[in-house]
């Protein structure tokens, strides 16, 4: 596989990556802006998402509900993310529309303020609010998403604090927080557009040049404060939290080198070993032989600066008690160390990931969207093509090397979740009658 | 258009001509032993999506057995033809095919997604669940209790919880619909493996089958490798779906499902709705959208842009043979719950009594017509598609015809499919949340004192 890439900058720094495939007359635009969550300041947490949502509330020439209405009037799909260390925005239109999401995304990268107002604020600070109660306040382990970066980087790293923030910080924002974010970070020379999909490359390249080149380059962001850390955490962490949760489960990090780096993919084919699908080690182990977990995975967050997460994540079954659950998992982890994983399981996990690469190239926005990280993180687009060809150099020494070194005892932080009350034979005859103490 | 000085255009740049589109093109064939094929050739990657559906969906199950129909597609994945569960992952997996076997209401599917140069080793190993599942004693355990553990999992899990208590309460307790889709704790409990190979012997046969291909495959090579797998199959043709799985309930109906000191309650409001093969599908559809199908519709702008109330609501007509559900549904902060129930019985009300604006027409047809292409950009999207085409009995050129079918929508019809569908006297108002908050908020806007109930399903006061 290997897909079209050209790639051009404007004066003001913007970066831009044209991809094109005429198969289908769609085309997906996609703008990632190097700044998240590791870039708000003490008092501020959740700043970086809350300013997303303000990107969809107009701009001088966009009305205030506008932004949604004339990408969906016009047949396309639309949203946005906030992640620890960017900020994407992206629209998917009939190839036709292209130039409206171009000028939507260049009004609003060049002309945001004028359209802030103190209510457009209130509200979506409600709307955040309301998303943090419903993605984790109110759902059971919800809190994983803060708890775990908070348990695995140290008090004042820039990935420690939450990415949603915390009610008392939403509060606190202001206008002024806005527009002081707005100049700081979205700027031409902060951002890379992506546009995947049905195009003519010459005439979308002035398109480009004409809503985007006269947006003025940023005068510079601060840099992230130092993100090196030792390549384990040299002693095993560990947080208890008793929830509204009716059954133990266990999340491990394990500290990681950060992504793309050889070793990232020795770690990342070690994750798809330990829990991707029914033949992963976990699922293989303690779903089906042991029968002591309900559900296991693995995955990596995929940080590309000062070091990555391994993360397993495993949840009891009805009859297994925290404990028991804890002890299961470290002791085939321990297993792991002692006696690696075997070619086979190596050969499974690889061809796994490669029909997920093939899988995900086929979206114009997946596309559009990978295209977007690779230039953002290593200013090199081309990367997406050569993501295969790595993860098919990662042997089964690679492998074992990385688990001897990454997933022993003093590099795991766990985070365990346990029920509020105990269950005590939980599935006896009268479940679906009982009612509460 | 034109720039200013030293900026970017100001205005909203005008749409160049649209270039044509068309759904991709299939052919069907049918096996002498009754298996159908439906085959699109999308040769854009080197990938293909085969789905088996077959006639073994939940809605054919017999009285009592609950629950069977998901267990016995779940099973097909826990060994066949001899070979364990554990291998037989490990045979789809060493080729990096991903596999996955699911009933819903009308269907079991087996979905396969395989690089090309996989596909014919990948659907041998497909061909051996699907005809020689062995469902093994102790697999048949485990899967019970896994899906009783799911169970015990959606007490403390309120979106879960709040889909299920809504559904109870839509429907008669005597229809299908009314208890969840893959059984409840009793009706699970009490599956044995005797129950599983019967359900497995009356529904899974070739003439109830067929095999949907979308991808980098042609019909040839997809006919040769079906009848070489699958022309052997011989069998029984299964009985028709039985009635009565979708009984309405009749009347208003308030429930408060207890979960203390919640930040937030799940609101469930809606009624029993009608059937996918409604002769007014497409204005119920435009209808909806306009109501609570899109970020930009009536419901969502409402709760989240003008009050604030949510991150998200929406409506939604659940598609399925029978009469699925109508629903309305949302997370709200707890003290706002009366509030916005008011909202959403104003806008289902509203949706009634006037004619929507040209304006929020245009809008809902204009997005319905030209997103139509970016539904199906993949081959999982497009055989599924094809799917419905089978489930529903669909015209052969229902995609080909969508998009003028959608802009043929007028505002009169959507009048019509609001007041023929949205039924307000038979709502039913679902919320899992903190009764000592939301109780009274809610019995002031519905006129009906809440039953409050118990995560289990038992009344905890009137």
């Amino acid at each position: 596989m290997h897909i079209p890439i050209e790639t051009f900058e404007l004066t003001n720094g913007l970066s831009v990556v044209l991809s094109t495939d005429h198969t289908a007359p769609i085309v997906a635009v996609n703008l990632w802006y190097h700044v998240g969550s590791a870039n708000e300041r003490p008092g501020r947490t959740g700043f970086a998402h809350l300013f997303e949502h303000m990107l969809f509330q107009g701009s001088a020439n966009v009305g205030s509900n506008e932004h949604f209405e004339l990408v969906q009037r016009a047949g396309g799909t639309l949203n946005g993310s906030t992640w620890l260390d960017r900020t994407n925005y992206f629209e998917t239109v009939p190839s036709n529309q292209l130039e409206l999401a171009l000028w939507l995304e260049a009004n609003r990268m060049g002309y945001l303020l004028p359209a802030m107002t103190q209510q457009k604020l209130d509200t979506q600070r409600d709307v955040v609010q309301n998303e943090r109660r419903w993605s984790m306040d109110n759902q059971p382990y919800g809190t994983w998403w803060e708890r775990l970066p908070a348990l695995a980087f140290p008090e004042g790293h820039p990935f420690h604090h939450s990415l949603i923030g915390s009610m008392r910080d939403l509060d606190a924002a202001s206008l002024d927080d806005i527009a002081t974010f707005f100049s700081t970070y979205y700027t031409p020379d902060n951002a890379v557009l992506s546009i995947a999909g049905d195009f003519e490359a010459a005439a979308t390249r002035s398109m480009v040049e004409r809503h985007f080149g006269a947006i003025p380059r940023g005068s510079g962001k601060p840099p992230l404060a130092d993100m090196t850390l030792a390549p384990t955490f040299g002693c095993a962490l560990r947080e208890v939290v008793s929830d509204d949760v009716m059954l133990p489960r266990l999340f491990i990090a394990f500290r990681s080198p950060v992504l793309g780096t050889d070793e990232y993919f020795a770690a990342s084919v070690t994750s798809a070993v330990l829990g991707l699908k029914k033949g992963s080690r976990l699922q293989r182990v303690l779903v089906r032989e042991q029968q002591i977990a309900a559900e296991a995975a693995a995955f990596t967050y995929d940080l590309s600066k000062g070091s990555d997460l391994l993360v397993v994540d495993v949840t009891a079954r009805p009859e297994t008690s925290a404990a028991a659950l804890e002890a299961a998992v470290h002791a085939e982890l321990d297993h792991l160390v002692a006696d690696g994983v075997t070619a086979a399981e190596v050969a499974r996990a690889i061809a796994l990931i490669e029909t997920e690469l093939t899988v995900a190239l086929q979206s114009a926005g997946d596309r559009a969207d990978k295209l977007s990280m690779f230039a953002t993180y290593f200013g090199d687009p081309g990367l997406v093509n050569v993501q295969a060809e790595r993860y098919r150099a990662v042997t089964e020494e690679r492998v074992n090397a990385y688990i001897r070194t990454h997933l022993v005892p003093d590099n795991r932080a766990s985070l365990l979740y346990v029920p509020r009350e105990p269950v005590h034979a939980p599935l006896q005859d009268d479940l679906a009658m009982a009612e509460p103490p | 258009m034109t720039p200013t000085a030293g900026g970017a255009p100001t205005t909203k740049p005008l749409p160049a001509a649209p270039r044509d589109y068309r759904f991709p093109r299939f052919e069907r064939r049918t096996l002498s032993n009754g298996v159908q094929l439906l085959v699109a050739s999308v040769p854009k990657l080197p990938l293909t999506t085969v789905l088996a559906i077959v006639e073994a969906g939940a809605s054919v199950e017999p009285e009592g057995q609950h629950g069977v129909a998901a267990l016995t597609a779940r099973l097909l994945l826990e060994g066949a033809a001899g070979v364990d569960g554990a291998a037989q992952a490990e045979r789809f997996e060493s080729i990096g095919a991903s596999v996955e076997s699911q009933a819903d209401w009308d269907v079991a599917t087996v979905s396969l997604t395989a690089l090309s140069h996989r596909l014919p080793e990948a659907l041998a190993l497909v061909r051996d669940l699907l005809r020689w599942p062995t469902f093994p004693e102790r697999e048949v355990q485990r899967l019970k209790e896994q899906r009783l553990a799911d169970l015990l999992q959606q007490l403390a899990e309120p979106r879960g919880l709040a889909d299920e208590r809504f559904a109870n309460a839509a429907y008669a307790p005597t229809a299908r619909y009314a208890s969840p889709e893959e059984g409840d704790a009793a009706s699970v409990r009490a599956l044995t493996r005797l129950d599983i190979e019967a359900f497995y012997a009356a529904r899974y046969q070739p003439a109830g089958t067929t095999l949907i291909f979308a991808g980098d495959v042609s019909m040839d090579v997809a006919e040769t490798l079906a009848t070489s797998l699958f022309g052997d199959w011989t069998g029984h043709r299964p009985k028709a779906a039985p009635r009565g799985v979708d009984a309405a309930q009749p009347g208003r109906l308030v429930r408060v499902i207890a979960k203390a000191d919640a930040s937030q309650s799940e609101l469930r409001i809606g009624h029993a709705g009608i059937p996918r093969n409604a002769p007014d599908y497409f204005d119920v559809m435009v209808m909806n959208a306009v109501l609570g199908g899109l970020f930009s519709s009536r419901i969502n702008l409402n709760l989240r842009e003008v009050h604030g109330y949510t991150y998200g609501a929406s409506s939604a007509f659940e598609w399925r043979r029978g009469a699925g559900p109508f629903v309305v549904q949302t997370a709200v902060k707890s003290d706002v719950t009366g509030a916005a129930v008011q909202e959403i019985l104003n806008e289902i009300d509203r949706m009634r009594s006037a004619p929507i604006d040209e304006d929020e027409l245009t809008l809902a047809t204009s997005y319905l017509d030209g997103v139509f292409p970016i539904r199906y950009e993949t081959t999982a999207a497009i055989a599924r598609a094809l799917a419905n085409l089978v489930i529903h009995g669909l015209p052969e050129n229902y995609y080909d015809v969508y998009r003028s079918r959608v802009r043929a929508v007028s505002t009169g019809g959507v009048l019509r499919a609001a007041q023929d569908h949205l039924h307000p006297d038979e709502l039913r108002v679902v919320v899992v949340g903190d009764p000592a908050v939301v109780a009274a908020p809610v019995a002031k806007v519905t006129g009906i004192a809440p039953e409050i109930m118990s995560g289990h399903g038992g009344e905890v006061t009137r």
